[in-house]
């Protein structure tokens, strides 16, 4: 390869050169031009192809055989998912069978969310998800101000109010049994409950761990292990088909409530491993010196500890949440209705057979919408958070 | 200030003395609800009519099994179902963890390539296949892609010997002739020349600063030897090849789809995780350690080698053997599509079949417990040892 040397950006003028009088101004030219600058391949699409996919030979096999897997691999896709597809009609006469079928989404759409919850009630579960997204989009956009507030009437008051509008029973709402719940709704109800009970139990224990009381400390660890050591799928076996046996039989144990609880201690036990990161990393001085001006256990831990060490992992319980998001589809093999099983359930009504392709492409789809968007928001809250300490 | 004494400090005022009773009440408390759940269980088991007691193990199991790696008929026992759903879990996680580190490697390797197509491609495997549940994945290969493939009479085929259709994958089997001992011998013969090997070549080092090429002998010796006793004494080994007969394949060794779609799904999920994990073990590594290895005229290959890989597995290891952890408790989702693994085969048709919930779910919760449990104690040996030997 050639040396390319850069000429200087302003290039002096020739030196007048000894032993001749040159005039002031002249009309022609007596000596060469200096030579123009190369092109500079480094700049525009030229170089940019030149620096990323074609510097040298085993770069430019290796970017071809990427294009021609991409070309050879997109193009079916594309055609299958989009070009041919069928979006508009009611019944499976409106495919004409070449590409995808989304008429078999758009079909039974409102299921997808609402699940079997009444046609008359749906919007008590409207009403929910809009005060959800409200909340969320409050605590993720920066500029919005009492972020704290918000976050403890999320953690706090919005579980009150979805319970009570989503169950009903209660100031002249109907009540709808969880049995009736389903889609999207079940989803994020799981998901939700999942994330707010296990944040606090999750640092409780983590504060259990590092406790100088041994009875506390040993009960902390074995908790955290057991649930760490075992698959969470057992777990929701261990909640639907062993609880019910160790509570008196008169009680009637819902079965939702039984899986939270066990979705709830599970991951509790993730979150105390990463809360306890975080209180690792906080120096012993600081709880020393809040010792020193006389604060209790409690205030040490809630005024100074915990708010440095939550802060600092935030972006390890945002990938947990992810987790836990993920995992809520293994209710559906516990017989519970959530996205993922009402779209399976669609599969195998006679009326749509032979649509697997599509429900569980637009199913991938739902979840992966909400994972990877948590995961680019922990993203950025590790980068906003990151003050090089 | 005056200071009080300690005597002299109301008795409930003293942390010792509360923790104390602190730790009463809660000690109190638990053996208060774990005695109320036993009473409770003893209850419901009792107007149940399900008798306590791992006697069920012993009894006949009755129903079949599609893939089992020991002998196994309906006249089984129990106790033989736990074992092979057992060994289906532990196979399935071994050829998924295989699969996985080579993917994961190879997609965290391509992540950090100069060349940006590579680099992006990589980018979205990861970002795809991390962010959807390993159940959509699972429930994705099984019923879209392998419920497609066309039946057995209209098997895609591979040189009329490997086959693949809705019943799963079919190919040659191998099978042992009178004198294939012998190259079994040699290849048993060839792992200690191998193992004795390195540790000659370590302690020669040690000694002369010299080092043997142990790979590449190693390599050679391991391949070569079994191959030249199994040429010598007139390759004892036939095929068995599948043919069709019927409605299905007769002969030959057939992967059912249960089997490859959750291999499928598992791996392709825990390499994105791998590829991450990849990725920011290398980036790890200070860029002041390759320049320095650099300035000592270092080759490429041995900089890669001994300085840039030790360093960068000190922080992949303990991440990777944790993905691991995740891809055997994963394995446990199999029960979705019906492959035959310790949660499905145990905790599902005999639990459904006998009602011994307790003993059932606790000696599964016991089996994934204690692989986890051991796996951690391993980690923590690595751990001490690859510790930064700190001045």
């Amino acid at each position: 390869m050639s040396e390319r040397i850069d000429p200087p950006a302003n290039p002096p003028v020739n030196p007048p050169s000894e032993g001749h009088l040159v005039p002031r101004a002249v009309a022609t030219r007596t000596e060469m031009l200096d030579p123009r600058p190369a092109p500079d391949m480094r700049h525009g699409v030229v170089g940019w192809l030149r620096t990323r996919l074609f510097n040298g030979p085993v770069n430019s096999v290796v970017s071809l055989v990427v294009l021609a897997v991409l070309v050879w691999g997109l193009t079916p896709l594309v055609q299958w998912a989009l070009i041919d597809a069928d979006w508009i009609g009611t019944t499976r006469d409106a495919c004409s069978g070449e590409g995808a079928c989304w008429v078999f989404i758009s079909a039974r759409f409102e299921t997808i969310v609402y699940g079997f919850y009444p046609d008359a009630a749906r919007f008590r579960v409207d009403i929910t998800l809009a005060l959800l997204a409200a909340l969320i989009a409050w605590l993720v956009i920066p500029r919005l101000p009492a972020k704290p507030w918000v976050g403890a009437f999320a953690l706090v008051g919005f579980p009150i109010i979805a319970y009570v509008l989503l169950l009903g029973g209660h100031f002249g709402l109907a009540y709808v049994p969880t049995r009736e719940w389903g889609g999207l709704m079940l989803t994020l109800t799981v998901a939700t409950v999942g994330i707010v009970g296990s944040l606090p139990l999750g640092v409780i224990l983590a504060l259990g761990r590092r406790s100088k009381m041994p009875l506390v400390k040993s009960l902390s660890v074995v908790f955290i292990e057991f649930w760490r050591g075992v698959p969470l799928i057992t777990v929701l076996f261990m909640a639907s088909v062993m609880l019910p046996l160790f509570v008196p039989d008169e009680v009637e144990f819902d079965k939702l409530l039984r899986a939270l609880i066990g979705i709830m201690f599970f991951w509790s036990a993730y979150m105390a491993e990463v809360v306890r990161g975080g209180l690792q990393a906080i120096p012993k001085g600081q709880e020393e010196a809040a010792k020193a001006l006389g604060l209790g256990y409690w205030r040490r831990m809630g005024l100074i500890v915990l708010p440095q060490a939550l802060k600092l992992v935030i972006p390890g319980i945002v990938n947990t949440f992810i987790a836990l998001f993920k995992d809520t589809s293994l209710v559906l093999i516990i017989g519970l209705f959530d996205l993922l099983a009402i779209i399976r359930s669609g599969l195998t009504d006679t009326n749509w057979l032979g649509f697997a392709t599509e429900g569980y492409v637009f199913a991938a789809l739902m979840f992966w919408v909400f994972c990877f968007s948590m995961s680019r928001y922990s993203q950025v809250l590790e980068r906003k958070l990151h003050r090089g300490h | 200030m005056p200071t009080t004494p300690l005597d002299r400090v109301p008795l409930w005022r003293r942390p010792a003395l509360r923790a104390l009773i602190f730790q009463a009440l809660l000690l109190a408390g638990l053996v208060a609800l774990i005695g109320m759940m036993i009473n409770n269980a003893l209850t419901n088991l009792e107007s149940r009519g399900i008798t306590t007691g791992l006697g069920f193990l012993t009894e006949r199991a009755g129903f079949s099994i599609p893939q089992t790696l020991i002998d196994y008929s309906g006249d089984s026992t129990y106790g033989r179902t736990f074992f092979v759903g057992l060994l289906n879990t532990l196979l399935v996680s071994a050829l998924g963890i295989v699969a996985a580190t080579i993917i994961g490697f190879a997609v965290g390797i391509a992540r950090l390539s100069p060349n940006w197509l590579l680099a992006r491609l990589a980018t979205t495997f990861v970002e795809i296949f991390r962010n959807i549940p390993l159940l959509v994945q699972i429930l994705f290969w099984y019923f879209a892609v392998l419920q497609a493939l066309p039946s057995p009479r209209q098997s895609l085929s591979l040189f009329e010997a490997f086959f693949l259709n809705v019943r799963g994958i079919t190919v040659p089997a191998p099978v042992a002739q009178p004198g294939f001992g012998f190259t079994q011998l040699a290849l048993a013969l060839a792992i200690v020349v191998v193992v004795s090997l390195a540790f000659f070549a370590r302690r020669r080092q040690v000694r002369t600063g010299k080092a043997l090429p142990v790979y590449r002998l190693g390599a050679a010796i391991l391949i070569g030897l079994p191959l030249v006793v199994f040429v010598v004494s007139g390759a004892p080994l036939s095929w068995d090849v599948p043919a069709l007969k019927g409605f299905n394949f007769a002969g030959g060794i057939t992967v059912i789809p249960e089997l490859m779609a959750l291999w499928l799904a598992l791996s392709i999920y825990t390499a994105a995780f791998i590829a991450e994990i990849v990725r920011s073990g290398i980036q790890s590594v200070p860029k002041g350690q390759i320049e320095a290895s650099r300035a000592i005229s270092l080759p490429g290959d041995i900089t890669l080698r001994k300085v840039v890989i030790p360093q960068a597995m000190r922080v992949i290891v303990p991440q990777l053997t944790s993905q691991y952890l995740n891809l055997i408790k994963n394995s446990s989702l199999a029960t979705a599509i019906g492959y035959p693994d310790l949660v499905a085969v145990f905790a599902g048709t005999t639990l459904n079949q006998t009602g011994q919930a307790i003993e059932i779910i606790a000696m599964t919760m016991a089996v994934y417990l204690t692989i986890s449990l051991v796996v951690s104690a391993l980690m923590n040996v690595y751990n001490a040892r690859t510790l930064l030997k700190e001045r």
